[in-house]
């Protein structure tokens, strides 16, 4: 019985081999072949339902009954966590930041994709088609699967009415309900929100002639560290996870921070007085692109999830379930399963005020150069340290 | 009879050959018998220790945000930066603590257990010690974000004891406080102290089932004080018990990364340190050399340990 069990194995494994040996050549695929039965996804958690969460949330059990490709998927918490488990490979897709797509691009680690291949690639929001965090040299390293903007979440008990700038958090100030705001605002605990310090300096102080939040001269960042370090004596702590902040909006007295939207909606559906706004400067967010890995073993699946994922359905489940944009802007005329206006509740009209994650280079459009993302990092934790 | 003897050795299997070789060369049966172990010590084990210590004399280039085989001694020195040196003293003041800490609550508990304890007592108290480390470690760590929010139990405790007053001054104090218990040094270290008790516990409660009664009871009989007693004789002799347990709890607290994370202000420990460093920036090098750090500090540690004589009565 083992031994037969064994064997059996060893023949997939074996012809798994083969196929992978055979299909990892093409470089440019021209024509989608028979489906390979099988598909290895990297993805946010919530990025793929499949029904067991909630089953009015399924766009995965469709696509495995019409292309026999089953789906599994391998959740990640973090773009770092993405990075590395590609980098360990194995897998066919991954749904990638922009602060992790370019890294992966220099990596080696995914492949062009032929969009001719990918129907729906005309419905791509034109805006997204040639976003740079997936295209490089005019070659597409994915289809982009979703976006968000980074909201400034807070609680409506304390303002009545929505605050209209991201200074609440970063200035010294006394809040609607006539208190100050010290140790009652949070800061995200990653070196990438030092792009959100620059996204307000850019209006408040146009003399530093910021252009760009991820393109900071050493004049400009030096502003830019100076004002985090005045908020650093003004938060009730950095926050990392979701869950941890949360808990402080209920239980530690916290009444405003930048947020995604899955905390503002999870803390709505708990009934808290928690509503959202993206401020007059505008807000730094994060587009998703699906990614086809260079060694992917199921290509033809692959290919036809791409499709996939461009389609109304799929797009307007994950938009609603997530708390996201979809890509195809028509979708947002599509019905949700929970019937909800997610374009409107998500900022799908504010686009153009999102800075999207990428990360920072040291060669950029500026002449004098930029300050790169290592520096970024070795500021920001001393500035979380109180340096 | 010579011919038949040599018919007979060559007519046994072929295992029971190989065993009477076995044992007629005794250094063969001893390699062959610590070869695997020995390999796994030195290859996996030793071997990618090295590895990593290896790459921290690599060179990062902090402007192509790549790693490049060139030798240097940089990521030491920068250890010694201003705000790496910050995150490896505030490590290090918090192991410290929490291992006074684990010591202080940890013998009076394991001397209770060992010496008045029934049997009942003794299965009850091993329980409760070890209840907790069958919980997972994440989730207990959660757990404690809930416990110390501001409307978690431990406040509302405060508050109806009519302590709130006393907890404000006792967060204002610098180095301990914060804005709230959650967010406190005071908060972490209380996580910290809960985490690492039965590992201070076991160790000590162990030595002190090695120690005869009635060498204590010699004691009391030559007319020696019972803090006499507990000084010159008991801990004398626990005291490897409570050096063991200590490297437990002190090792700990220098890598944890997750404690951190979720409860006390916002500065990186060595280990959330290493953590950004090699997953966020790609930084190997500098996050190999920062675990160099805790290798260090629990050498140094070790040694003051054995010139107090403290493995002498191993």
């Amino acid at each position: 019985m083992t031994s037969t069990l064994v064997k059996k194995s060893l023949i997939i494994a074996f012809s798994t081999s083969l196929i992978a040996g055979i299909y990892t050549v093409q470089a440019d695929t021209t024509k989608i072949g028979q489906g390979e039965g099988q598909l290895d996804v990297i993805a946010w958690p919530g990025y793929l339902e499949r029904g067991e969460s909630d089953k009015n949330y399924d766009w995965v059990t469709g696509f495995e009954k019409e292309t026999g490709c089953k789906v599994n998927v391998k959740t990640a918490g973090t773009s770092d966590e993405m990075v590395s488990l590609m980098n360990k490979g194995g897998y066919d897709l991954v749904t990638a930041s922009g602060d992790a797509s370019l890294r992966l691009v220099a990596g080696k680690k995914v492949q062009p994709i032929n969009t001719a291949l990918v129907p729906s690639w005309s419905t791509v929001d034109s805006r997204l088609q040639n976003a740079p965090w997936h295209t490089v040299g005019g070659k597409h390293y994915g289809v982009p699967y979703q976006w968000g903007p980074n909201v400034l979440m807070y609680n409506t008990t304390t303002f009545k009415t929505a605050p209209t700038s991201w200074g609440t958090v970063f200035e010294p100030q006394n809040l609607p309900d006539g208190k100050p705001n010290k140790g009652r605002i949070q800061a995200y605990d990653g070196p990438i929100y030092i792009a959100d310090a620059a996204l307000y300096l850019m209006k408040k102080d146009p003399s530093l002639g910021i252009k760009d939040p991820y393109e900071l001269n050493e004049k400009q960042y030096a502003a830019v560290l100076k004002l985090l370090r005045q908020q650093k004596t003004l938060t009730h702590r950095y926050w990392h996870d979701v869950t941890v902040q949360m808990t402080d909006f209920k239980k530690e007295g916290v009444v405003a921070s930048g947020a995604w939207p899955y905390q503002v909606n999870a803390l709505k559906t708990e009934k808290q007085p928690i509503a959202s706004v993206i401020p007059t400067e505008g807000a730094t967010g994060w587009a998703d692109t699906t990614m086809l890995a260079t060694k992917a073993k199921h290509p033809n699946c692959a290919y036809k999830w791409l499709e996939h994922s461009l389609a109304p359905a799929t797009q307007v489940g994950v938009a609603e379930w997530f708390g996201s944009n979809p890509v195809v802007p028509t979708a947002c005329k599509t019905k949700a399963p929970g019937g909800s206006d997610f374009c409107g509740d998500n900022g799908f009209s504010r686009y153009a005020e999102i800075k999207f994650w990428r990360t920072p280079q040291a060669k950029c459009s500026l002449k004098e150069g930029c300050v790169p993302y290592s520096r970024w990092t070795s500021d920001y934790i001393a500035i979380m340290g109180g340096r | 009879m010579q011919s038949s003897i040599i018919n007979a050795d060559t007519s046994k299997p072929f295992g029971r050959k190989f065993s009477n070789t076995l044992y007629r060369k005794n250094n063969l049966f001893l390699f062959l018998l610590l070869t695997p172990p020995l390999l796994w010590f030195g290859v996996v084990y030793l071997g990618s220790l090295f590895a990593l210590l290896w790459q921290s004399f690599y060179t990062f280039d902090s402007f192509s945000m790549a790693v490049s085989n060139d030798l240097t001694l940089e990521n030491y020195r920068s250890l010694f930066d201003a705000t790496n040196f910050d995150i490896i003293l505030r490590t290090l003041t918090m192991a410290v603590a929490v291992t006074l800490a684990t010591a202080l609550i940890g013998f009076p508990i394991a001397y209770y257990m060992t010496r008045y304890g029934s049997r009942a007592e003794k299965g009850f108290f091993y329980i409760a010690v070890m209840l907790p480390m069958w919980a997972s470690y994440i989730v207990k760590t959660y757990a404690w974000t809930v416990i110390l929010s501001q409307q978690g139990i431990l406040y509302w405790c405060i508050n109806h004891l009519g302590l709130s007053g006393a907890l404000n001054h006792v967060l204002q104090i610098p180095a301990i406080g914060g804005n709230t218990l959650a967010t406190s040094n005071l908060g972490r270290f209380i996580v910290f102290t809960y985490i690492w008790l039965p590992f201070m516990i076991l160790p000590i409660q162990a030595a002190l089932e090695r120690v005869p009664t009635n060498l204590l009871q010699a004691s009391a009989d030559l007319g020696a004080k019972p803090a006499q007693t507990f000084r010159r004789v008991l801990l004398p002799l626990v005291f490897p018990g409570v050096v063991a347990g200590s490297i437990f709890t002190f090792s700990l607290t220098l890598g944890d990364y997750i404690i951190p994370q979720l409860i006390g202000p916002s500065g990186l420990y060595i280990g959330t340190m290493v953590y950004t460093m090699q997953g966020s920036v790609g930084n190997m090098p500098l996050a190999a050399a920062f675990t160099v750090v805790p290798i260090t500090l629990i050498f140094i540690y070790l040694s003051l340990a054995k010139r107090t004589g403290a493995f002498d009565a191993l």
